[in-house]
């Protein structure tokens, strides 16, 4: 078996700005296989970057270790500089710059033939969709096109292991999809490790076989989605009843059906999680009519991660990034909460 | 340091100026103003002939373009660090060294192109450089350029995110550097305590060399003192410059 692309052992990282300590990330030990496909999700300020910038050599961690494509970070820095690809969460291209020269100029830098370099940046300038900005400065572009070409600058050199930080935000829905059928076709032409953090939950689900959710510095959990959701969140079951009465006594039936806390979502409403929503469903109903209580409504929704965050820190994603905006406090909850969706670039 | 790396380095800071060539001549408005308001002045001021005060004049003026235009090139830097493209080329595989050496080393091309720009249009006026000076004051300047250039290199990578802080401390340096070098006024009658700053002051020699040079008198003592002041500051520059980057994250 292949050794870990990846192996991190008590990686710390404190940051000391005038009297303050901030611990960004807190004794982090984990590893990563070859061609493994993970996603890092976590709030605004959990340590998803730090750790990243840890990893791509560009901070020096406070303490612990951890060797990337076989080489130390610190000991090795430029050995694993030249084995690594990285898309930073802020905007990779030089505003002065143009868009192909770039593409140029970084194959260049990762020791890239002239005639190489030239085909590979025309090939990527196309295929993500910059065909027609391809002499314009990075200045120019939108939000979303900076964006691609901080993907097409990452992909450049085709590296093993591949760092993005946020790569789909800011991308509107057609070219996040085009990000991914890029970052698949790497790893099934290449076998190409992806390290990604996002901030979007389903694209986590659907694409990553690996899901660590980071909190306050710490990986908090670490699997699949599949398996996270099963065994931390399970499917949420919501009843609706006729009256505030009915769903009282609803309540305690659900509970001594399913032998787990029933939460009142409002006063006709109540919902529980539970391992498998579409044979309980049935059960439940039966029994409930039996007792005679009028059931009016009824779903069973699959569990998403941000049920497998709630259920790990008793708060949802998007709860943890709002508390992480307290320093403006008349943040309006609505452009909050679109910041918690589209991260903070 | 390879010198691979450092080529590809330059190359990429240059290629924004080959694509748009005029940003090179354009950013000499400021020194054909004091060129064009500043000579008159000298001419009725000291009754010298045009010609004469031009032979003075304008190597001042060749070191005010390096002083203000390598003085200032750290801003881009400090840009590039804000936006993030300066992140990515630290975790591409280039030295640190070369990180510094190929952006301080880019300054020679507009150094080169913006005195060549200002001796021509000198030239109809009566100013006359000896070709062989005018070719050594070049590599004096491009020296001084290189030095003066990985300082505001490192300037910006100290100040960080503080470009407020960048602009106070290049401003609060660049001026009594240029006051106290002789290159707007002579410091003839200046009092002694000035007289006494400028002769430490590297750019007064620089200054002095680039006249010496320009009017032909090679084996002045002054091009010896000038290229030694070019060279101790092109090496300090480069010195503290490589630290700063190697330091940056
Ligand atoms: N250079 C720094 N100096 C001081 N504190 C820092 C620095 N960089 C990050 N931090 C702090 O470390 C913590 C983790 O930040 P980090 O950027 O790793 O979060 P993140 O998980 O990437 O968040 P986001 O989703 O917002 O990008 C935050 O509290 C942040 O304020
Ligand atoms: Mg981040």
């Amino acid at each position: 078996m292949d050794a870990p692309i990846i192996e991190a052992e008590g990686l710390t990282k404190r940051f000391t700005s005038r009297k303050a300590t901030v611990e960004a990330v807190t004794d982090l030990t984990f590893s990563v296989a070859q061609g493994e496909l993970v996603a890092f999700l976590g709030p605004n300020g959990a340590g998803k970057s730090t750790t990243l910038r840890m990893l791509t050599t560009l901070i020096a961690p406070t303490s612990g270790r951890a060797s990337v494509v076989g080489r130390d970070i610190a000991r090795e820095a430029a050995a694993v500089r030249a084995r690594i690809g990285y898309v930073g969460q802020l905007t990779s291209g030089s505003f002065a710059q143009r868009v192909r020269d770039e593409l140029i100029s970084q194959g260049a830098f990762y020791g890239m033939a002239k005639a190489a370099a030239a085909a590979r940046a025309d090939a990527l300038v196309e295929s993500l969709g910059l065909s027609g900005f391809a002499t314009r400065t990075v200045q120019q572009l939108s939000g979303g096109q900076k964006r691609r070409l901080d993907i097409a600058l990452g992909l450049m050199h085709a590296p093993p292991l591949l760092f993005l930080d946020e790569p789909s935000t800011g991308l509107d829905p057609q070219s996040r999809a085009n990000l991914w059928e890029h970052i698949l076709d790497l790893r099934r032409e290449h076998g190409t490790t992806v390290f990604l953090t996002t901030h979007y939950l389903e694209e986590a689900d659907r694409y990553a076989e690996r899901v660590m959710v980071m909190d306050q510095g710490r990986v908090i959990a670490d699997d699949t989605a599949a398996h996270l959701k099963e065994h931390l969140a399970g499917d949420a079951v919501t009843l609706g009843l006729d009256s505030p009465g009915s769903a009282d006594r609803a309540s305690s039936l659900v509970a001594e059906v399913t032998g787990r806390e029933v939460r009142r979502v409002d006063a006709t409403t109540v919902a529980v999680h539970v391992a498998d929503g579409a044979t309980l469903l049935p059960t439940l109903l039966r029994r409930l009519d039996a007792a005679g209580v009028a059931v009016v409504s009824a779903t069973g929704v699959p569990p998403t991660l941000d049920d497998v965050f709630l259920a790990l820190t008793g708060r949802t994603l998007r709860e943890a990034n709002l508390s992480t905006a307290d320093a403006q406090p008349d943040t309006d909850p609505v452009a909050a909460s679109a910041t918690a969706e589209g991260g903070d670039r | 340091m390879t010198a691979t790396d450092t080529w590809n380095v330059m190359t990429r800071e240059l290629r924004p100026v080959a694509r748009d060539p005029f940003s090179v001549i354009f950013s000499l408005l400021q020194p054909l103003v004091f060129l064009g308001l500043f000579a008159p002045l000298l001419v009725g001021e000291s009754g010298a002939s045009l010609a004469d005060t031009l032979a003075w004049f304008v190597p001042g003026v060749l070191v005010m373009i390096v002083l203000f235009g390598t003085g200032a090139t750290g801003s881009n830097l400090q840009y590039e660090m804000m936006t993030g493209s300066h992140e990515r080329t630290l975790v591409a595989p280039l030295s640190r060294t070369s990180l510094l050496v190929g952006r301080a080393l880019k300054e020679i091309v507009p150094i080169v192109v913006q005195s060549l720009v200002i001796v021509a249009i000198a030239w109809p006026f009566g100013f006359r450089a000896n070709l062989l000076g005018l070719l050594l004051g070049l590599v004096v300047l491009a020296a001084f350029g290189v030095g003066l250039g990985s300082l505001s290199y490192a300037l910006a990578l100290k100040t960080k995110n503080r470009e407020w802080m960048f602009w106070a401390v290049q401003q609060s340096l660049i001026f009594p550097l240029l006051i106290l070098s002789g290159m707007l006024l002579p410091l003839d009658s200046a009092p002694r305590w000035m007289s006494a700053v400028a002769s430490v002051n590297p750019v007064n020699w620089v200054v002095q060399a680039e006249r010496a040079l320009l009017g032909g008198d090679l084996a002045a003592s002054a091009v010896g003192w000038g290229v030694l002041s070019a060279s101790a500051v092109c090496a300090v520059g480069l010195t503290v410059g490589i630290r700063a980057m190697r330091a940056s994250d």
